[in-house]
């Protein structure tokens, strides 16, 4: 078992988070919505795999390269 | 007409920084306001008042009717001028600033809401004898029926859109009958979602469109005039990124008729204020159609003003005052040419994606014939809160070559280190031969993204 960081792409605030603890997702699955600009930019799962942790909440500001979610694959 | 001496501003950065230009000219008072993000932006300090209104988020700060009216209370202003976004096509908004005793500096709130209808927008368009593209009627949210005969006699393909949408958003292609149902029905869906409002309506898609729209100024007593056109074809995401006038390889015909269609459209509904009705032109047939219209000043107004000479911002502002003389179509005169480019922050090699962050350096070019409109200054930070436009630079110049020459020269010239940004890549698609050559539409940059990411590198 290996655990994966997702990290954003952008500088935004998290507008929405889809995945739950324990979720099992698919590859490229949503796991959060970001909001920056105007624009929504979704963070998907780099690989399939178990959400074993959020590290973010809604309304969070986070920067380019934030760890936000880690996954078990 | 109330007269009055005092504006609020109803926004931020380069727009309100613009108003308060035109009201210094006019010799008028203004009161900025601001978010907890924006405190140290420009457009604060420049005013005469500035006014705290909440949160970093516009629905915390600037979308606050509320505080807003209460700002304009306090500080003694006696007019609203909206900018554009935020609440400048929000008709409610336009009749609270009226009810509390304030000038609307823009339409009556009637005339928003009518255009801002897309589907009542198109009907009073085809009544004044606009042309309109073939579309069908609305469709409420989970009401669908015959929407499969509507789709035939409109033509595929086609784009289903939301009847409260804009902008590119709400909007999905249907290229076969077969994906029709299911993609009308989670654009209600997501319409109902976004905007409150889950109705759609079909409408013909034009395969290479360009975006061509008209500036008109309406007097509000019947009478209008137009500011020629601007073509605005170059856009990604939906969003206009070059934007010029005269439109290249437009014949004179054709602008001429599209010209007296908008001017009609105002007189038909006594247009008061500046205003924008936005054509989508057929590339190869140069047969256009009425898209919609926007009932406020435009972000790429410069290009008009540096094509005429005129104000607009001013023009609205001495109407809304009762005080501005009337002016005969005659006497708007264009010369040469005028383009403008749209700097972002963002990232071009990544999809366009937001890249906010703080402008390290950040040094406007300057030249003869040269405009630049920003609403940040070196230091400041470009947060995520809003729109991703730094600033607009407008080149004028006697022929279309010269401006572009010109602008390019101007943007390479342009310092901007500490965010990402589409400096290189405007240089890139002025420099670009098919842009060159004035063969221009809506999916240029689409398809082209590749020559012109590798040239902007």
């Amino acid at each position: 078992m290996a655990v994966v960081d997702v990290k954003t792409e952008i500088t935004g605030n998290v507008w929405k988070i889809v995945a739950k603890l324990g979720d099992v997702v698919e590859e490229d699955a949503t796991l959060l919505i970001l909001e920056s600009m105007k624009m929504e930019i979704p963070v998907s799962a780099p690989e399939a795999g178990t959400v074993k942790e959020i590290l973010v909440a809604e309304g969070a500001v986070v920067s380019e390269g934030t760890v936000v979610v880690r996954l078990e694959v | 007409m109330p007269a009055f001496d005092k504006v609020l501003i109803a926004n931020r950065g380069e727009i309100a920084r613009r108003v308060i230009a035109s009201c210094r000219r006019l010799s008028l008072k203004s009161v900025s306001i601001y978010s907890e993000a924006d405190a140290t932006l420009a457009h604060v300090g420049e005013a005469d008042q500035a006014y705290p209104v909440g949160g970093p988020r516009a629905q915390d700060s600037y979308l606050r009717v509320d505080r807003l009216l209460s700002v304009a209370a306090e500080s003694g202003a006696g007019a609203v001028h909206p900018g554009y976004g935020f609440l400048s096509e929000n008709a409610a908004f336009a009749e609270a600033v009226g009810a509390a005793g304030l000038v609307f500096i823009g339409p009556d709130p009637q005339t928003i809401r009518d255009m801002g209808d897309k589907q009542r927008a198109r009907d009073i368009a085809s009544r004044a004898g606009v042309p309109v593209v073939p579309g069908s009627r609305r469709f409420e949210l989970d009401e669908l029926d015959g929407l499969e005969q509507a789709a035939e006699t409109v033509g595929y393909p086609l784009l289903v859109k939301a009847s409260a949408g804009g902008g590119g958003i709400g909007m999905r292609r249907v290229d076969r009958p077969e994906q029709l149902r299911e993609l009308a029905v989670a654009t209600q869906s997501m319409a109902a979602k976004a905007f409150g409002d889950g109705a759609v309506f079909l409408e013909r898609f034009i395969a290479k469109a360009r975006h061509v729209e008209m500036q008109v100024f309406g007097f509000g007593d019947g009478t209008a005039i137009h500011l020629y056109e601007r073509d605005c074809s170059l856009q990604r995401r939906y969003q206009k990124v070059i934007e010029e006038s005269p439109a290249p390889r437009l014949p004179a015909r054709v602008r001429d008729r599209m010209a007296a269609d908008a001017v009609s459209l105002c007189q038909a509904t006594r247009y008061r204020g500046a205003g924008t009705v936005e054509f989508v032109v057929d590339a190869g047939t140069f047969e256009y159609y009425f898209l919609e219209m926007n009932t406020r000043i435009q972000v790429e107004h410069p290009v008009t003003e540096m094509l005429t000479g005129r104000d607009l911002v001013a023009m609205q502002i001495e109407l809304a005052r009762g005080s501005l003389s009337p002016i005969a179509q005659a006497a708007i005169e264009p010369t040469g040419h005028a383009i403008e480019a749209r700097i972002y922050a963002e990232n071009p090699a990544k999809k366009f994606m937001p890249s906010p962050g703080k402008l390290e350096r950040f040094r406007l070019p300057s030249a003869e014939g040269l405009r630049v409109d920003a609403g940040y200054r070196e230091g400041d930070t470009v947060t995520p809160f809003y729109d991703p436009m730094i600033a607009k630079v407008i080149a004028q110049a006697p022929t279309r070559d010269q401006a572009r020459d010109k602008l390019a020269q101007a943007l390479r010239a342009f310092e901007i280190e500490g965010i990402r940004n589409n400096r290189d890549f405007l240089v890139a698609c002025l420099q670009d031969e098919v842009f060159a050559a004035g063969d221009v539409s809506t999916g240029f940059i689409d398809q082209r993204l590749d020559g012109l990411l590798a040239s902007a590198a």
